[in-house]
């Protein structure tokens, strides 16, 4: 421990330490190749996204993150300190929510919680125990054994789990799965007020508009390869095209138009408004009269299925 | 020493909430066993002059008792932790593999001298049982209580399954077990077995054990207490090492 402490006092303080630094991480299982040179940097006060299809690799760069996982090769810092070398400082800085469902049927939820807190040291950590009990509404439950709980209960006992440290730096995986409505909107503010008051947010989640409405900056992993790494805004810019579409309630669709069928309606890709004016053009000289008609910007959800087809 | 004193604390509630099973179970079954072989051997066997054979059977049933709940103890909470997933939560905190080692065999140790304890009271209406040697009672009891603890975090860690772990305690610590001494004197048995029996470390955990009661054994205790410690030494480093390595823990 003595050198661990002593090899961090000497690392110069560099000007921006990021919150989380992965450099050239590797994972193989097996034949399967799960994460191949992987380099990310989150910076302080970040909220960040992590996306890709199912088996991407997200789960296991989480893994990797939180120590559950060691990487082949490569190397990841959290708050600047090693997760092997310094695993003590790396762990105490991180909260995990993870992907699966899990829960210790022996216990309470305030025991639960309780023993969670003990673990990295804290034992008499009841009153912020309590604020995260209050704010996630498990209040109610807190005397609850854990078995007994409804799944998107259960969840929330997860994210209080993730919490009980105070960690600068939260990871979620995939918290919204098989959770309603209402949760799902209270689990976000609560997130959004964690990353106002300075904490670093990270999280996977396969509802893009999730994503698209709260983070900040977005990786796409697609078979443990990042495919894109941008903000948010610029991911969005990168479809050129809105989506025009129309339904006719007579006359011939002109052939000189082009559109794609969706469902009885068409639809043409613009790259300005300024198209709209020619595409109604076309249409009134062939005689036909329009029923419906919206125009449609690209989401991250269009963004992402491009990406993912075209790499 | 950051999480040690509540993964120890959490192990232990762990065991007491069910206590029913994980306490009173067991002690009833070693009642069962005094009462049945007590009753039908009693007038049939004689080991040491002076001690009933229910007299001698009681050390061996309570140490027996001690062994296999520690054992069970860290085997089941943490295969069921593996299988669950919620091993997780004890992985995520800056916990050492130390402070994981110590947490574990020492809840086992304490379930297993609990356990040892209940069968000892439940049996004093029985039998008048001396205890001459205190200091090896406790020593011995320690000792095997924390060895089958190990021993039981070591079957979790290897096993993929929780009926790997009931084929470890079933094809290696019962027969091993039954075949230390507990219901006889080695020296009762023919010379092959007596000879193999002494490659039995738990033969030597009984037999130092019983001659804290009776002042007598089959072996100078001090060889005894050698040997198990050995075990300790060798276990725990087998233990320690798998925990390090976060083998089948960390992928
Ligand atoms: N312990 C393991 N042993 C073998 N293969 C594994 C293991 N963990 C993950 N994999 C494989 O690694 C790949 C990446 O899995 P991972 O769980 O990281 O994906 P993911 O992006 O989290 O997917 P999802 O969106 O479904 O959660 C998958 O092909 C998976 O089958
Ligand atoms: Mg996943």
């Amino acid at each position: 421990m003595a050198s661990v402490e002593r090899y961090r006092i000497r690392r110069p303080g560099r000007a921006v330490m990021a919150a989380i630094e992965v450099r050239q991480v590797s994972k193989r299982f097996g034949a399967l190749q799960a994460l191949a040179d992987i380099d990310l940097e989150v910076r302080k006060g970040e909220f960040f996204g992590l996306l890709g299809p199912n088996g991407a690799g997200k789960t296991t760069l989480i893994s990797i993150l939180a120590g559950l996982a060691r990487a082949n090769t490569g190397s990841v810092r959290i708050m600047g300190h090693d997760v092997t070398l310094d695993y003590r400082s790396a762990r105490r800085a991180l909260g995990v929510v993870p992907q699966e469902l899990v829960f210790d049927p022996f216990f309470t939820v305030r025991e639960t919680l309780r023993n969670q807190s003990g673990y990295f040291g804290l034992r008499a950590n009841d009153r912020w125990i309590d604020e995260v009990m209050e704010s996630l509404d498990l209040t109610a439950k807190a005397d609850v054994n854990m078995r007994a709980l409804s799944g998107g209960m259960k969840r929330r006992v997860l994210v209080a789990q993730a919490l009980v440290h105070k960690p600068p730096v939260i990871v979620l995986d995939e918290p919204t799965a098989g959770v309603d409505v209402e949760l799902r909107q209270g689990l976000w503010q609560f997130v959004k007020r964690l990353n106002s008051d300075g904490h670093t947010i990270v999280l996977t989640t396969h509802y893009l508009e999730e994503a698209e409405s709260m983070c900040a900056r977005i990786a796409m992993l697609k078979q443990g390869r990042f495919v894109a790494l941008d903000s948010t805004a610029n991911l969005l810019r990168r479809l050129p095209s809105m989506h025009l579409r129309l339904r006719l309630r007579s006359g011939q669709w002109p052939a000189a138009l082009e559109a794609v069928d969706a469902g009885g309606a068409r639809v043409v890709k613009l790259r300005s408004y300024g198209e709209v004016e020619s595409v109604l053009t076309v249409l009134r000289e062939a005689r036909c009269e329009i029923e419906e008609m919206d125009l449609q910007q690209p989401d991250l959800e269009d963004v992402f299925m491009e990406i993912m087809r075209s790499k | 020493m950051t999480g040690f004193p509540t993964l120890l604390y959490k192990e232990v509630l762990r065991f007491r909430k069910v206590a029913f099973q994980t306490v009173a179970a067991p002690v009833l079954t070693a009642l069962l066993y005094l009462l049945i072989f007590g009753h039908v051997m009693d007038r049939h066997v004689r080991v040491y002059e002076a001690v009933s054979y229910t007299t001698f059977l009681v050390p061996g049933l309570v140490m027996m008792s001690v062994l296999q709940n520690s054992f069970a103890n860290s085997s089941s909470s943490l295969i069921q932790s593996k299988m669950t997933g919620n091993v997780v939560f004890v992985l995520l905190p800056p916990i050492s593999y130390l402070e994981f080692f110590s947490a574990y065999v020492l809840a086992a140790a304490i379930r297993g001298l609990v356990v040892g304890a209940g069968v000892l009271l439940v049996t004093t209406p029985f039998v008048a049982l001396p205890a001459r040697e205190l200091h090896w009672i406790v020593l011995f009891a320690l000792a095997g209580s924390v060895i089958l603890g190990a021993l039981g975090l070591i079957a979790a860690i290897l096993a993929d399954k929780i009926d790997q772990v009931q084929a470890f305690q079933n094809f290696l610590i019962m027969p091993l077990t039954f075949l230390s001494g507990v219901f006889y004197s080695v020296h009762s048995l023919p010379a092959f077995w007596q000879g193999l029996s002494h490659y039995n470390p738990v033969f030597y955990m009984i037999d130092g054990f019983r001659r804290g009661f009776f002042g007598i054994s089959d072996v100078d205790p001090r060889m005894g207490f050698a040997v198990v410690t050995g075990c300790f030494i060798a276990v725990s480093a087998v233990a320690l090492m798998l925990l390090k390595r976060g083998y089948k823990l960390r992928y």
